[in-house]
């Protein structure tokens, strides 16, 4: 029993790592343009697709492959700002958004059907099927290389948040966009920018899931999406660090859970995120909200 | 006698800043209290925890000798707290009659009334229109309070508050940002909504507007009280002139932008 | 003669233009409602008359959801936990107390009721909290519905809950389920109406534009939402009843179906947010679309498709829904129209401007 619960914290640790990439890229959008992606799920699922077409049909390992996978994700990111989140104006702008991405979602999931059909598909390579020996027990080398990927990127993301004049542009818009219009930042451009970010993001967190999850679909953008949610809620809003605590609290706490019953585990992730936010509205390590707006 | 509103002893801080320490403000019933200061001094703040928007640290609010302390802002208006804010806040998507009508029937006895019926009696519509026409926006009544100026919002803003006969209305700068005929007209209004019984207790950077109008003055700076009194004197404290950086009461005319 | 005084009795004043425009609306409803109860006499090819009910199942489902958040602007996406709780209800209770017949009819209020109670701890918490977050949380509560139904033996897992059909001439097996859906829709569109023109209503619509400013009015915000979120939910689960019958079955994926929540919303969101008529209109308009597509695309992922580049479509070129949009264009063509007319009083032109900013119903 108590290895059981050690072999499923560092497994919620490793996984939860990978999934707190994909919900940063999804805060980070939600920081900036006051949009929640629902397309984040079938985006994941996307980008798990090309890098299943890339080492199927061109033989090219998934890591390399996200030299061209990670591009392409951000090129969609940006066109689906430009497309169809840019000419969002008005008061509904926020529900309307939501609304938005959800249908692109459901386009997006309709082409994968009609390409790749609904069967499952897995991602494979060598270091999916071998496994090695971690913290005295057996782990394929993915959920290693992913969790180690997803950490190099989040301090990227963060070096690039923190340490660049982009970044300081990012981050004086999440603060306050007229402002940031005022003293001359391009506010449309960094929008772009940063939805393309938080949807490339996906690129490596789709190559990671499509080879852990023991199979996806098309319909697996439900599932991802409605955790990515409830990830970045319990995180506070727009808070990066927050994401990623959450994203490993939550995906432990469920790999808890499943050891003893799979099926009741995800009802608890979601039965913890309608807790916590009972106790406390703005989420485990958002702001606390002023009455004031 | 007590106070018709006082707040003691009240502390509050956010984050390392302490937009408030140990502040006691007292209004007196049927006056008109000016409450003056510095930018950040802790006026607004002051108001947003007497009706409810903020919490205190430490500290409490009566309305007489009720304790009010940290009451949510609905049961401060319940208890005949009515207040504006500072950048004025209406319901734009609602016609400017049926902003009247959100806070209608509020005081008074509370009797079983069908939740169906159409909006606003005779009674309310009638009590509504004097308003508007008192106010001098009742022109405007059937359009979307979304179209009117920035004045008229202010003054859409204080006619709604006054619809359930507030015993205390709090106002945030009133004159703010308005000009300066309707700074007159809106001066005129409080003038003569306080010698028909009503209570107020106005922040405002106007110096003219506050010495012409208060019949009490409470300076506040750094989140205390550093002076009260009848205008006249406040106007040759030093200590007042002292809270303003040295500067003239004179510069203080233009409104903060 | 001055020129206002040629349009005849009806003066060209704002009240004039807002009771020629009421008795339009009143007229326009009663045609509707006329051609509509006449549908099914006309059109017998059961497939239609499917159609009809999925129609007016969606025209009473928009509605009810636009009471709650058309008009307090909480965007709940988790509306088919009220139409799952109702099916289940309903397929549960026949199934245990084995029931048969018509008389299970008598078993939809308790849909309705279970609806409403699930709605009050659902909208205890998640009325909570504002916006994105209000969104997300319905979401959530969402899918744990949807698990728990797949997940406890009393829904009976992934096999649901099935009854068998009613025993009914197969001809005019549909048209039980017409009536009663349009019945239900037309109690629930003058719901709708009587609550926009109440207090109630106000109130709701003051939280939507600013409900910090509500409650310093002394509207006690929490009851009022609560309040909204309970009706809608009691309607939406006396559809999720009557929709267990018409199907005779109920699993977990589609009585509590994700594409049920983001249907309503956007059949609200294309007619007109917070508008009483738009919700009626967008499912009238969007349903049998929705329908025709699946029966024109043998693929069944390019209609899913075409349908989400239709929803799309819908948001972008129609971002303030069809009624909105058109009484504006409406209002404001007229306003010109009787500024022409009345081009030499001022006054004319003035009230006819006020008569266009009105809010549209």
């Amino acid at each position: 029993m108590g290895r059981q619960i050690y072999e499923a914290v560092v497994d919620g640790i490793l996984v939860g790592g990978v999934y707190g990439l994909m919900a940063v890229g999804l805060t980070l959008i939600f920081g900036v343009l006051d949009i929640i992606n629902i397309a984040q799920g079938i985006l994941v699922i996307l980008g798990a697709y090309l890098s299943y077409a890339l080492s199927v049909h061109l033989h090219i390992d998934l890591f390399l492959g996200l030299l061209l996978t990670v591009p392409a994700m951000f090129v969609i990111g940006v066109a689906i700002y430009w497309a169809f989140m840019r000419p969002l104006r008005g008061r509904e702008r926020t529900s309307m958004s939501l609304l938005a991405s959800y249908a692109v979602a459901i386009i997006i999931e309709g082409i994968l059907y009609w390409i790749f059909s609904p069967n499952y598909v897995q991602l494979n390579a060598w270091y999916v099927i071998s496994s090695v020996r971690v913290f005295g027990f057996y782990l394929p080398y993915i959920y290693l290389f992913g969790f180690a990927l997803a950490v190099a990127l989040v301090v990227v993301l963060y070096m690039i948040l923190y340490r660049t004049r982009f970044g300081r542009s990012v981050r004086a818009t999440m603060q306050d966009q007229t402002a940031s219009r005022l003293i001359g930042i391009d506010v449309n451009r960094v929008a772009a920018v940063t939805f393309g970010i938080g949807v490339a993001v996906t690129a490596v967190g789709g190559m990671v899931y499509g080879a852990t999850s023991g199979g996806f679909n098309p319909n697996s953008g439900y599932d991802l999406i409605s955790r990515l949610l409830a990830i970045i809620i319990l995180g506070g809003l727009g808070s990066i660090g927050g994401a990623l605590a959450a994203a490993v609290f939550m995906i432990t706490l469920e790999s808890l859970v499943s050891i003893w019953s799979p099926n009741w585990a995800i009802v608890v992730f979601y039965a913890a995120l309608v807790l916590v936010l009972t106790v406390r509205p703005s989420g485990l390590f958002g702001r606390q909200g002023v009455r004031l707006q | 006698m007590t106070a018709l509103l006082r707040a003691e002893r009240v502390s509050k801080a956010f984050g390392g800043v302490q937009a408030l320490s140990d502040c006691t403000v007292e209004v007196a019933r049927g006056s008109i209290t000016g409450l003056i200061g510095p930018n950040g001094s802790g006026k607004t703040t002051l108001f947003n925890i007497i009706t409810g928007y903020e919490r205190v640290d430490a500290g409490d609010v009566y309305a007489g000798d009720r304790k009010i302390t940290n009451a949510p802002p609905e049961r401060a208006f319940a208890l005949g707290i009515g207040r504006t804010f500072q950048l004025t806040r209406i319901f734009p998507r609602l016609t400017v009659m049926e902003n009247m009508l959100v806070a209608a029937q509020h005081r008074g006895v509370r009797r079983w009334h069908n939740p169906l019926a159409r909006a606003g009696g005779q009674a309310d519509r009638r009590r509504a229109t004097e308003l508007l026409e008192f106010t001098g926006i009742a022109g405007h009544a059937k359009a979307l309070a979304d179209t009117l100026s920035y004045g008229q919002r202010k003054l859409l803003e204080l006619a709604y508050v006054l619809v359930a006969d507030p015993e205390v209305v709090l106002l945030d700068e009133p004159a703010g940002g308005v000009n300066p005929s309707l700074i007159q007209h809106i001066s005129a209004r409080i003038g003569a909504l306080n010698a028909s019984g009503t209570t107020f207790l106005i922040v405002e950077h106007n110096m003219d507007f506050v010495m012409g109008l208060c019949d009490r003055v409470t300076v506040l700076d750094y989140g205390t009280v550093v002076a009260s009194g009848p205008p006249e004197i406040i106007r040759n404290d030093p200590r007042v002139l002292d809270a303003y950086l040295g500067t003239t009461e004179e510069d203080d005319d233009a409104p903060d932008p | 003669m001055t020129p206002a005084a040629m349009t005849g009795p009806d003066p060209v004043t704002a009240t004039g233009l807002l009771r020629r425009a009421a008795a339009w609306r009143g007229g326009g409803a009663l045609v509707l409602l006329a051609a509509v109860a006449l549908f099914p006499l006309v059109f017998t090819n059961a497939l239609v008359t499917t159609i009809g009910v999925d129609t007016l199942i969606f025209v009473a489902a928009a509605a009810a959801w636009n009471i709650f958040s058309g008009y307090s602007g909480y965007i709940s996406l988790g509306h088919a936990v009220f139409f799952g709780s109702g099916a289940y209800t309903v397929g549960i209770a026949a199934r245990d107390w084995q029931l048969t017949g018509n008389s299970v009819f008598a078993l939809l209020p308790l849909a309705a009721v279970v609806a409403a109670v699930v709605a009050v701890p659902f909208g205890l918490v998640a009325l909570r909290v504002r916006r994105h977050t209000f969104v997300v949380v319905t979401i959530a509560v969402f899918f744990i519905f949807q698990l728990m139904a797949f997940n406890f033996s009393f829904t009976g897992g992934t096999t649901g809950v099935s009854s068998p059909f009613l025993a009914w001439n197969p001809g005019t097996y549909n048209d039980p389920f017409y009536y009663l859906a349009l019945a239900i829709g037309v109690g629930t569109v003058g719901l709708s109406w009587l609550i926009r023109g109440s207090r109630f209503g106000l109130q709701l619509r003051a939280i939507r534009d600013d409900e910090d400013r509500a409650r310093g009015l002394g509207v006690r915000t929490m009851r009022v939402k609560l309040a909204a979120f309970v009706i809608s939910a009691f309607v939406t689960g006396l559809l999720g009843g009557l929709w267990f019958y018409f199907i005779s079955q109920v699993l977990p994926q589609s009585g509590f179906d994700p594409q049920f929540d983001l249907s309503v919303a956007l059949i609200a969101f294309f007619g007109g947010l917070g508008t009483v008529s738009g919700p009626v209109l967008g499912a009238l308009v969007l349903i049998p679309a929705q329908q025709y597509l699946t029966e024109q695309f043998t693929n069944d992922y390019l209609s899913q498709i075409v349908l989400g580049s239709l929803f799309l479509g819908v948001i972008l070129l129609l971002p303030r829904g069809v009624i909105p949009t058109s009484s504006e264009k409406i209002t404001s063509w007229r306003a010109r129209r009787s500024g022409r007319l009345a081009a030499a009083g001022a006054a004319g032109g003035a009230a006819a401007g006020a008569a266009g900013r009105e809010d549209p119903r």
